[in-house]
C-alpha cells in the first residue's frame, strides 16, 4: 500500500491486513509503555483544511504512538475564501521532506489529487474529504464491528447480560484484543453480519466508506435514511435493502450493528433548499431511542462516527445504554490509524 | 497584416464537401470560375484534402475584456484559424460585460483589427447577466457589431417572464435568444452529473432533469410568442426528446452540441481532474448515443465549441473550486470527424451544413459565411486533411490557456490551410514555400 484514499478499491486481503495490524496495536497499547519504536525518524503531517479536533488528535496520538514525528499544519481556506492553493500546500510538505500526509478537506478529491497530482512523493492519507471518503472510520468500525461480533464462538453472549458492557469478552479492559486471551476475530472479515447505517447518506463520507468495506467484508448492509437523503442513483440499483424509515427496517431485519450517522445542522436550517421537514420529525422516524434500541437482538452493538446530536439522532438512553460502543469506537480509531501508517510507512524501506 | 498576401490562388485537386475534385480559384478575396485565373496564380496542391466552407462557432469564449490572462481576441482568434474557423460568436461574459453597445463594437473592432477570424460579439440578453432586466438590445443590434445573437451564457436566463419578453424583443432585429438551459435551484453547488458516478465520487449532482427543464419551458415559451430560440450545447438525451418534439409542432427553435459532449462521459471526472469539469457537465454514454443520433437525424442543427479557456489557478485546484469550461477550437473538427465521419453517421457535406451554413444562417451573418463554394461567394474556406491524423498536446494548442481535456488523445484529421476573404489565416507547414 502506498496511499490510503478510499475503502471503495481496497482489497477484501488488504481490509483484513489492517484489521489484524490493528488488533496487534491494540494490544501493544495495554503494555505499561505503550510508546513503539517503529516509525521513529519519520515525519507526518496532519494537514488540516477543515477543523476536526477529533480525527486530528487520533492521528496524532497514532503517530506518536509508533515515535513518529509530527507537525500539525491547519490550512486556511474554504470553498468560499480560497486560500493557500492544495498546491502550494503541497508543494511545501515536499519541500519539508514529509513522509506521509494525513489529509482532512472540504472537497471531494483533495486526498486524490494530493496523492496523484505529482506534487508530493510521500503517502497520502485521506483523513475524510468533502462528502467523498474517510477510510479510517469506516476501517475502525468494521475492526470494532469484528472485535465485538465475530471470533470465538461467542456471538450472542455479548450485551444481553449487561456485563462488560459492550465488549462481549468481558472483564474491565474495554474489549482490547489482549483480553480476549487469544487470536479471536484474526484473519476474519464480517461475513454474515447485518449491519443498518441509519441517516444522511447523501452527504456522509462515514456512509460511503462503509458501504463498500462492510460489503467486500462479507457484511449485508441496510440503508436507512429518508428518500431526500439518498443519492438518486442508489434507489434506482437493484440489490441494496433500503428503508426510508427505521421502523421498517427494524422490522425487516435483526441487526447486528446499528450504525447512527450524524445530521449535519444546515440539512435542516437549509431554508428553501432543507431535506426533511424538522428536527421533530427526524427524531420521530429515524431517531435511535429507549423503544427502538429494545427491538434490537440483545447481542447488537449501536454505533455512532461522533460527535453526536444527542436528542436528534440518538437518545441519551440509546447513547449511554451498555450496547453503546461508541467510546471505544473512539479507542480503536487510535489503533487503526496506528495500523495504517505502520502499513503505509514501515513497508516503504523494503521496496 | 492578411493585405499583403498574392491576391489570386488556384486550390488544385482538392474535394467540395469530400465529393469530387474540383479546381477552385479566388482572385481578390471571392471566388471565381477557374478560367478567369490570372497565369500567374499561385497553384496549391491540394490533392486528397477535403475542402469545406469555412467553419462558424456559435459559441466561443474571447476572455477579451477583463480576462486577458486565460485568452485575448488576439490568440483566440489565433486558436479559431488553426481550428478551421473563419467566423466566431464571442460570448457576452466578459469583463465589464458585453451588455451595451460600446463593449461589443469594442470586441468586433478588436477583432477587426486582428483580422484572423470575423468576430461577432453576442450580447447579453439582461444587464450585468444578472437576470433582473433586459439589457439595451436595441443600441448593440443597431451598433457597428449588428449584433443578432442574445444570450447571457454562462448563467441561465431563469425568470419566465425575462425570458418571454427577451424571445419578443428581438423580434426586432430577426435576432434569437441563445439559452443556456439550467435551473439555478435545482444546480445550487453541482458539480457533475448526477448519477452513480457523482454518488460515488462525493460530488454535489447536476441532474439531467435541470437542463430538460429550462429548455421544455422555453419551447413553448417561444412557441407561444412565435420568437426564435436556440439552445445551447444539449448534453442529454431527454433535452433531445423535447427540441424533436419542438421542432415536429413547428416551433422556430434550433440547438447545438459541443465536440466534448459528443465524446466524453461522467466517467472522466474519476480521477478528479477539473480539465473535465464543464457546464454543463460531461453525461453518460447513452446521453452521448442520443447526441449523437441527434446530430446525425438533424435534430441538433450544430456543433458549436463552448470554446473556454481558463488561467492554470483555476484549474490546479481542487474539483470544488475550479472553473467550468474547456478549450474546443482547434480539436473540434478532428473530434467530429472521429465520432461522426469516420463512424459513417455523417458527410462531410453534412459536417458543412453543422460546422458553417447552419450556424451563419442561426446567426444571421450567412451573407458573408456558410456560403456555397462557387464563383462569386466570398472565399472563406477551410481544407481538411482528414488523413493528417495528430495528438492532442496542450502545449501545442495555440490559446493563450491550455485548459484541453483531450491531452494525448489522437484524434484523426484537422484543418491544413484556412482563407479568410481569400486570406490564409492559417497553413499548414507542408505549405510553406507556396504561400506565406
Amino acid at each position: 500500500m502506498r496511499h490510503l484514499l478510499g475503502t471503495d478499491a481496497m482489497s477484501r486481503e488488504d481490509a483484513i491486513l489492517i484489521l489484524d495490524t490493528a488488533a496487534q496495536m491494540a494490544a501493544t497499547q495495554e503494555r505499561e509503555v505503550r510508546k513503539l519504536p517503529t516509525l521513529r525518524g519519520k515525519t507526518v503531517v496532519n494537514l488540516f483544511f477543515e477543523d476536526s479536533t477529533r480525527t486530528r488528535i487520533s492521528f496524532e496520538a497514532a503517530a506518536k504512538r509508533l515515535s513518529a514525528d509530527v507537525i500539525n499544519f491547519a490550512a486556511k481556506g474554504s470553498s468560499l475564501s480560497k486560500g493557500e492553493s492544495l498546491k502550494d500546500t503541497a508543494l511545501t510538505l515536499q519541500a519539508m521532506g514529509a513522509d506521509a500526509v494525513v489529509v482532512r478537506h472540504w472537497a471531494s478529491g483533495a486526498a486524490h489529487q494530493l496523492a496523484h497530482g505529482g506534487w508530493l512523493h510521500g503517502s497520502v492519507l485521506n483523513a475524510g474529504d468533502g462528502t467523498h471518503q474517510h477510510p479510517t472510520q469506516a476501517l475502525l468500525d468494521a475492526f470494532t464491528m469484528r472485535r465485538h461480533l465475530v471470533g470465538g464462538g461467542d456471538r450472542a453472549a455479548g450485551g444481553a447480560n449487561g456485563s462488560g458492557g459492550a465488549t462481549r469478552s468481558g472483564g474491565s479492559g474495554h474489549g482490547e484484543a489482549g483480553d480476549r486471551g487469544g487470536e479471536g476475530p484474526t484473519g476474519k472479515g464480517l461475513d454474515g453480519l447485518r449491519v443498518a447505517i441509519v441517516g444522511d447518506v447523501l452527504h456522509s463520507r462515514v456512509a460511503a466508506s462503509n458501504v463498500p468495506l462492510l460489503t467486500t467484508l462479507g457484511a449485508k448492509v441496510t440503508l436507512v435514511a429518508p428518500p431526500t437523503l439518498l443519492p438518486v442513483s442508489l434507489r434506482e440499483r437493484d440489490g441494496l435493502d433500503i428503508h426510508y424509515t427505521l421502523d421498517q427496517a427494524l422490522d425487516a431485519h435483526d441487526f447486528d450493528a446499528i450504525m447512527m450517522l450524524r445530521v449535519q445542522r444546515e440539512r435542516m436550517t437549509g431554508g428553501r433548499s432543507a431535506f426533511f421537514p424538522s428536527p421533530e420529525e427526524y427524531s420521530r422516524l429515524y431517531g435511535l431511542d429507549g423503544e427502538r434500541l429494545r427491538r434490537l437482538p440483545d447481542h447488537a452493538i449501536v454505533m455512532h462516527p461522533g460527535p453526536m446530536n444527542r436528542g436528534l439522532e440518538i437518545s441519551a438512553e440509546a447513547a449511554d445504554s451498555p450496547r453503546s460502543v461508541i467510546v471505544e469506537q473512539v479507542a480503536n480509531g487510535v489503533a487503526v490509524r496506528m495500523a495504517a501508517l505502520y502499513l503505509l510507512l514501515a513497508g516503504e524501506d523494503q521496496k | 497584416m492578411t493585405d499583403q498576401q498574392p491576391t489570386a490562388l488556384v486550390i488544385v485537386g482538392a474535394r467540395p464537401y469530400g465529393e469530387e475534385p474540383q479546381d477552385i480559384a479566388i482572385l481578390d478575396g471571392r471566388i471565381v470560375p477557374v478560367e478567369e485565373a490570372p497565369e500567374d496564380a499561385t497553384r496549391l496542391d491540394a490533392d486528397g484534402l477535403i475542402l469545406l466552407p469555412g467553419l462558424v462557432d456559435l459559441h466561443t469564449h474571447l476572455r477579451e475584456p477583463g480576462r486577458e490572462d486565460a485568452e485575448t481576441i488576439e490568440t483566440g482568434s489565433r486558436a479559431a484559424a488553426v481550428g478551421g474557423w473563419t467566423a466566431v460568436h464571442a460570448m457576452a461574459n466578459t469583463t465589464p460585460v458585453a451588455d451595451t453597445a460600446g463593449v461589443v463594437e469594442q470586441v468586433w473592432s478588436r477583432g477587426k483589427e486582428v483580422g484572423l477570424v470575423d468576430v461577432y460579439p453576442v450580447g447579453a440578453v439582461t444587464v450585468g447577466l444578472k437576470g433582473e432586466r433586459l439589457s439595451e438590445m436595441g443600441a448593440m443590434a443597431d451598433s457597428r457589431a449588428r449584433v443578432r445573437l442574445f444570450s447571457d451564457d454562462g448563467i441561465c436566463v431563469y425568470d419566465p417572464v425575462i425570458m418571454r419578453r427577451a424571445l419578443e424583443y428581438v423580434k426586432t432585429y430577426d435576432g434569437a435568444v441563445v439559452q443556456h438551459a439550467q435551473d439555478l435551484r435545482l444546480t445550487e453547488g453541482s458539480q457533475m452529473h448526477e448519477g452513480e458516478i457523482s454518488a460515488e465520487l462525493g460530488l454535489a449532482g447536476w441532474p439531467a432533469v435541470a437542463e430538460e427543464s429550462i429548455v421544455a419551458r422555453d419551447v413553448l415559451l417561444a412557441g407561444h410568442v412565435g420568437s426564435r430560440l436556440h439552445v445551447q450545447h444539449l448534453s442529454t438525451a431527454g433535452s433531445v426528446e423535447i427540441i424533436r418534439w419542438a421542432k415536429s409542432r413547428g416551433i422556430d427553435v434550433t440547438a447545438e452540441a459541443t465536440p466534448h459532449h459528443l465524446l466524453l462521459t461522467d466517467e472522466s471526472a474519476r480521477g478528479y481532474d477539473p480539465l473535465f469539469k464543464v457546464n454543463p457537465p460531461l453525461r453518460t454514454q447513452a446521453d452521448v448515443d442520443a447526441l449523437r443520433e441527434a446530430v446525425a437525424d438533424g435534430t441538433i442543427d450544430i456543433v458549436a465549441t463552448d470554446h473556454a479557456p481558463h488561467a492554470a489557478e483555476d484549474k490546479d485546484c481542487e474539483w470544488a473550486s475550479a472553473s467550468f469550461g474547456m478549450l474546443g477550437l482547434e480539436t473540434a473538427l478532428g473530434i467530429i470527424q472521429k465520432v461522426l465521419v469516420d463512424s459513417g453517421a455523417l458527410t462531410w457535406r453534412d459536417v458543412a451544413r453543422i460546422m458553417s451554413e447552419k450556424p451563419a444562417r442561426i446567426g444571421r451573418i450567412d451573407a458573408e459565411h456558410g456560403r456555397p463554394i462557387a464563383p462569386g461567394e466570398p472565399a472563406n474556406l477551410t481544407l481538411v486533411d482528414p488523413d493528417a491524423a495528430w495528438t492532442v498536446t496542450p502545449d501545442g494548442l495555440h490559446s493563450r490557456a491550455h485548459n484541453t481535456p483531450f491531452g494525448g488523445i489522437e484524434l484523426p484529421g484537422r484543418a491544413v490551410a484556412t482563407f479568410l476573404r481569400g486570406a490564409p489565416t492559417h497553413l499548414d507547414p507542408r505549405f510553406e514555400g507556396v504561400l506565406a
